[in-house]
Order: C-alpha cells, then sequence, then structure tokens
C-alpha cells in the first residue's frame, strides 16, 4: 500500500519523453491548431452569445463573461485528460513506446513523468489559444487574466495524473468511457462552470469543492478574468496544489506495476 | 582476488540460479549460464521456453525474482542505467516509433541515451547505409515493409555503440538476402570486440553465428556447449533418414540403433553413415534412404520433442 506512494526515481532525462511529444506535436501543428481554436469560439458563439440572449448576465458578469474562464478552464482538463489517457494507453498498448524507451538508459517512472508533464504542456497550450480568443474579444481582464497560463498547467497536470491512474487501470482503450460519463461528464456540469454552484442542494456544493478538480480550476480562473470570487481563492489554490504533487506519484507507481512485470 | 578480477573482465554476463516466475507461472527455472566477452552466444528452444523472459531480465526491464544476474560487471538490480548504457537491443517484438520517419526513429532514439544532435546525425546516416535504408529515410514506420523494420531496429540497436548486443530473433521475416547482410554485420561487429547475445529459430543461424549455445525448454537450460559439440553429442556425424512404416520401426529396434521417429520419417543417427545405409538397405530392405549430415536441427528436435507434443 505505502509503495504506492513512494517517490519515484526521476532525473533530468524525463524531458527527453517530454520533447519526443513535442516533437510529434510540431509535426501536425498545422492540423492540430484549427480544431482546437475553433472549439472554444463554437462555445463561446452558441452558449456564451446564445444561451446568455436570455440569460443576460450572472451576478453582474455579461454571460458569455460568466463562461469565458469556465471554457478555459475545461479545455485544460479535456485536454490533460485526453493526451493521459487515450494518447498515452495509444503510445503504451498499440505502439509500445514505452518499452522501446526503457531498453534505453531511461526507466519508467521517467517515461511517465515525461507523459504526464507533456499532458499538462497540452493544457497550458490550449489555454493560451483560448486566451487569445477571449482577450481579443475583450472578455476578460488583462494582464490578470495572463495568470491563467501558469495556471493552466498546474491544472493540467492534476487532471493528467488522474487520466494516468486511469490509463494504469483499463484492461482496454473503450473502458475509458467509464471516467469519462463518471467523473469527467458530472464534473464539466457541477463546478461552476455554466451557472454558480450556490443554485445547487448544498451537499452537491461540498462534495464539488471536496473532489472536483474543475470547480477550484474555475474558481481561480473567473477571478483572474472578472476579478469576481465565488470562494476562497487562497483555498482553492492550495487544494490543488496539495492534490497535484500525490496524484501525480501515484499515477507514476500505478504505472510501473502495469508495466513492469 | 586478483583472479576473480580477471574473470569477471572477461565475463560479459553471468546468471547465478536466475529465476522468473508471473504469478504463480515459472517462466525461467533455477538457470545458470555465462557469456564470455567477445563471444556470440545462443539460445535456442521451442516456443515459449524462457527465451524472451531470460532476455528481458539481463536488459533490466523485467526484474528478476530470484538468483543473481550480473551484466558487464553490474548488478542489473543496483544500476540498471549503467547496464542499459552499454546495451543494444533488438526485441522479439516490433517497436518502431510509428509517429516519426526512420531517420528520426534514430535520431530520437540516440536522444534518450544522451548522444549530441551531430553525433546522432553521423551515427544514424551511418547506421541507415549499412541495414540498407537510406532511400527510405524520410518514409514513416507503417510504410515499411517487415523486414526493413527488422533492419531498422538492428540500426537502432546499434545506435549508442553497445558493448552487448541482445538479438531477440533477428532476423524473424527476413528475405535470404536481408538475413545474410545481417549475419555478416554480427560477425563483424564480433571482431571489433561486441558480445552478442542471440535468439533464434533457426539452427542454420545459430549453427554458423554461435560460438557456444544452450537449449532451453519449460524454463530450463537443458543443454549448453558449442554446436559442433552438441551435434556429436546428440547424433553423430551423419543422419540417415527413412520413411517410417512399421517394418521398419522394427528393424531398427532389431538393430539397436539411435534414431528419432517423426509422423512420417525416421531419423537414424549414424557415426559411418555408407555403412549404416547399407546395412539397412540390405537388411531390412529399405528403400528411399536419405543420408546427409548431422545438424544443430536434429540435436534440436531431439531434446526437445517432448515439449513439441504435448
Ligand atoms: N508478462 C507475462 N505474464 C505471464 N506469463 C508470461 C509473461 N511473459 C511471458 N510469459 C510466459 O512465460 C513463458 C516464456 O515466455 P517467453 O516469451 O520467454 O518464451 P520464448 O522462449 O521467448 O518463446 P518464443 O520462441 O515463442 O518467443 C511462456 O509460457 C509465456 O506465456
Ligand atoms: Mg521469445
Amino acid at each position: 500500500m505505502l509503495r504506492i506512494f513512494s517517490i519515484p526515481k526521476i532525473s533530468s532525462r524525463t524531458y527527453k519523453v517530454w520533447l519526443r511529444n513535442k516533437d510529434v506535436f510540431m509535426k501536425t501543428i498545422k492540423i492540430n491548431f484549427i480544431p482546437q481554436l475553433l472549439e472554444p469560439i463554437l462555445y463561446l458563439f452558441g452558449i456564451g452569445y446564445g444561451l446568455g440572449f436570455f440569460v443576460r448576465e450572472i451576478d453582474g458578469l455579461p454571460y458569455v463573461e460568466f463562461i469565458a474562464p469556465a471554457l478555459i478552464c475545461i479545455s485544460m482538463m479535456n485536454s490533460a485528460f485526453f493526451e493521459s489517457t487515450f494518447a498515452s494507453f495509444v503510445r503504451m498498448y498499440y505502439q509500445k513506446t514505452f518499452d522501446a524507451i526503457i531498453n534505453t538508459p531511461m526507466n519508467i517512472e521517467e517515461v511517465i513523468f515525461g507523459e504526464i508533464l507533456w499532458a499538462a504542456t497540452k493544457s497550458m497550450i490550449n489555454a493560451s489559444i483560448i486566451l487569445l480568443v477571449v482577450s481579443s474579444l475583450q472578455l476578460v481582464r488583462l494582464p490578470e487574466s495572463l495568470l491563467l497560463i501558469p495556471l493552466s498547467f498546474l491544472v493540467g497536470l492534476v487532471f493528467a495524473s488522474i487520466g494516468m491512474c486511469f490509463t494504469s487501470l483499463v484492461p482496454r482503450i473503450e473502458f475509458f468511457n467509464y471516467p469519462i460519463f463518471l467523473l469527467i461528464t458530472p464534473m464539466y456540469l457541477f463546478s461552476g462552470t455554466f451557472f454558480p454552484m450556490s443554485i445547487l442542494p448544498e451537499q452537491i456544493q461540498t462534495i464539488s469543492l471536496l473532489i472536483f478538480p474543475l470547480a477550484h480550476a474555475v474558481n481561480i480562473s473567473r477571478w483572474l478574468t472578472t476579478g469576481i470570487a465565488y470562494s476562497s481563492i487562497a483555498l482553492s489554490l492550495l487544494w490543488l496544489v496539495v492534490v497535484a504533487v500525490p496524484l501525480t506519484i501515484l499515477s507514476i507507481n500505478l504505472m510501473k506495476k502495469r508495466l513492469i512485470v | 582476488m586478483k583472479k576473480s578480477l580477471i574473470s569477471t573482465m572477461s565475463i560479459a554476463i553471468s546468471a547465478e540460479d536466475l529465476t522468473k516466475k508471473f504469478d504463480d507461472f515459472l517462466a525461467v527455472d533455477h538457470i545458470n549460464f555465462q557469456i564470455n566477452r567477445n563471444e556470440i552466444f545462443g539460445f535456442l528452444g521451442p516456443n515459449g521456453a524462457g527465451k524472451t523472459t531470460t532476455m528481458k531480465m539481463i536488459q533490466c526491464v523485467s526484474p528478476k525474482t530470484t538468483g543473481s544476474l550480473i551484466v558487464n560487471g553490474i548488478d542489473v538490480e543496483k544500476d540498471s542505467r549503467s547496464v542499459k548504457d552499454i546495451l543494444g537491443i533488438v526485441p522479439q517484438e516490433n517497436n518502431l516509433d510509428p509517429d516519426f520517419s526512420v531517420l528520426k526513429n534514430l535520431l530520437v532514439y540516440a536522444r534518450y541515451y544522451n548522444i549530441s544532435e551531430e553525433e546522432a546525425e553521423r551515427r544514424s546516416f551511418e547506421q541507415l547505409d549499412f541495414v540498407q535504408l537510406n532511400e527510405k529515410k524520410d518514409v514513416m514506420i507503417d510504410k515499411l515493409s517487415g523486414g526493413m523494420k527488422r533492419r531498422l531496429i538492428l540500426a537502432r540497436a546499434l545506435i549508442n555503440k553497445p558493448r552487448i548486443l541482445i538479438l531477440d530473433e533477428p532476423t524473424t521475416g527476413l528475405d535470404p538476402q536481408a538475413r545474410h547482410m545481417i549475419w555478416d554485420k554480427i560477425l563483424s561487429l564480433k571482431k571489433e570486440g561486441v558480445t552478442v547475445v542471440l535468439t533464434t529459430h533457426y539452427m542454420e543461424e545459430a549453427s554458423q553465428l554461435c560460438d557456444r549455445l544452450v537449449i532451453m525448454d519449460l524454463g530450463k537450460i537443458i543443454e549448453e556447449g558449442s554446436p559442433q559439440e552438441l551435434i556429436q553429442k546428440h547424433v553423430g556425424s551423419h543422419v540417415v533418414e527413412v520413411d517410417n512404416t512399421p517394418a521398419v520401426m522394427k528393424c531398427l529396434t532389431e538393430n539397436g540403433d539411435k534414431y528419432e521417429e517423426f509422423a512420417n520419417r525416421v531419423h537414424v543417427f549414424a557415426a559411418e553413415p555408407e555403412e549404416l545405409s547399407s546395412k539397412l538397405m540390405k537388411r531390412c530392405n529399405f528403400d528411399k534412404v536419405t543420408v546427409r549430415q548431422a545438424s544443430l536441427e536434429d540435436v534440436f528436435l531431439k531434446l526437445t520433442k517432448k515439449a513439441l507434443r504435448d
């Protein structure tokens, strides 16, 4: 039991795994860039302006400004979670990429940590792209909102390690549907994303704040982009940091357990 | 003290009572072997004998269950990174990176060894030349034929100039030309001082390349020696092949000859093949008698026959 929280042996070589994934990403960046830019714009217009036509404003904020930080956070979550589940699973299981790398002086801990760091980087890249869009539409405060960029890495780290835990457990790739339906979708809806959490029953609010990283990400982000804090920003930040570290360690050890037999 | 130092210098890999258990299944069962520096050492054995499992323990990617395993003077458990640094690996299962082209596969792999970019490029082109894949350098992996992939994996295994090369079925799926090309390369690497550990199902390959070899079956090493020694010991110099009929079997049993029975043929082992074949033809009225040189394949079939049956 204790072994799954033991500190992994990691050196700066981890960077090489990150670099491998970056190289692949850069090759396809022209294809990757457009959908990533398009998706939040669609949401922004479809929901922000569409639904916003009826909702008008929430707590004094125009609806589109209310959801802009949430859209950025959802993108952080989706990109990091997708990368450390489907994408990492493909590399691990179908492509045998990890097997090839651990035949070199790299160890499995470095491979997994490199994957997690890359997934967090994807979160940062995507968040930055959307930030660019919402800034140009003047939906966010500047320069405060620039802090979303480092935040997106932290949030990415949390979701990447959660995803990696599932990757260490699923027998087949289809099984990722379970965490998506049971965890990601409810989190997506009930983290103060499209409406304030205060309208939810109190128990659900408590549960959300206890277990949903997205709730804290949205809380901090909305404060950065609008200046309005729905709950303690310091607590949200502390929650993310405190959760990120053990989750990362846990996911690395679980993956090691799966792969080193 | 001095003596033990010298002996460890001349030994590339040594295993004592090495065991590997997967849950309750004993895949490698207390094996002992010593591979000398600069030798080509073979692991033969039927499917599931435990060859790949043994290779993976040497490669430091699969932890041993019990026993000791020293590679290049280093305990695999103590400092796997240093061990992996001097190994070159051709795994049984292809694991080239499908996200990259042929050349980029080598460049990225070199990076894991901390080889500088310039040096990596120089070595990559050198290796591509050698495996004759220069024309394909910008092709993606899934556009390569099976044999080209094997050749690229060999090139990749050499990118760090390994002192010990682990080849797990390196020539499976290769055409005869490519196979001979790889044999040549293995022999020239040996001349450069590289130690080669090889698993193969091609007995001809093992006979041609291996200085010494072991035969594994059901996780155990059942025989060890040079190809010639093993042939002499278990078969003799020649084999007389005859059709398997009740009359033939009866005659052979009466004569007390050493033979191996197969479904359609019987292999009779002989030191004096002409004598034996004329004797058999005369006494037992055999027709369709073939005389040929004994090979490692005869040894293999003889020693691992039980495993093939079930
Ligand atoms: N990860 C594993 N979990 C459980 N059993 C395994 C595992 N890997 C191998 N085995 C078992 O160990 C035994 C030895 O397998 P191994 O791959 O070493 O055989 P091999 O000699 O390389 O065979 P082949 O010639 O077919 O490649 C087999 O019975 C195999 O099913
Ligand atoms: Mg094998």
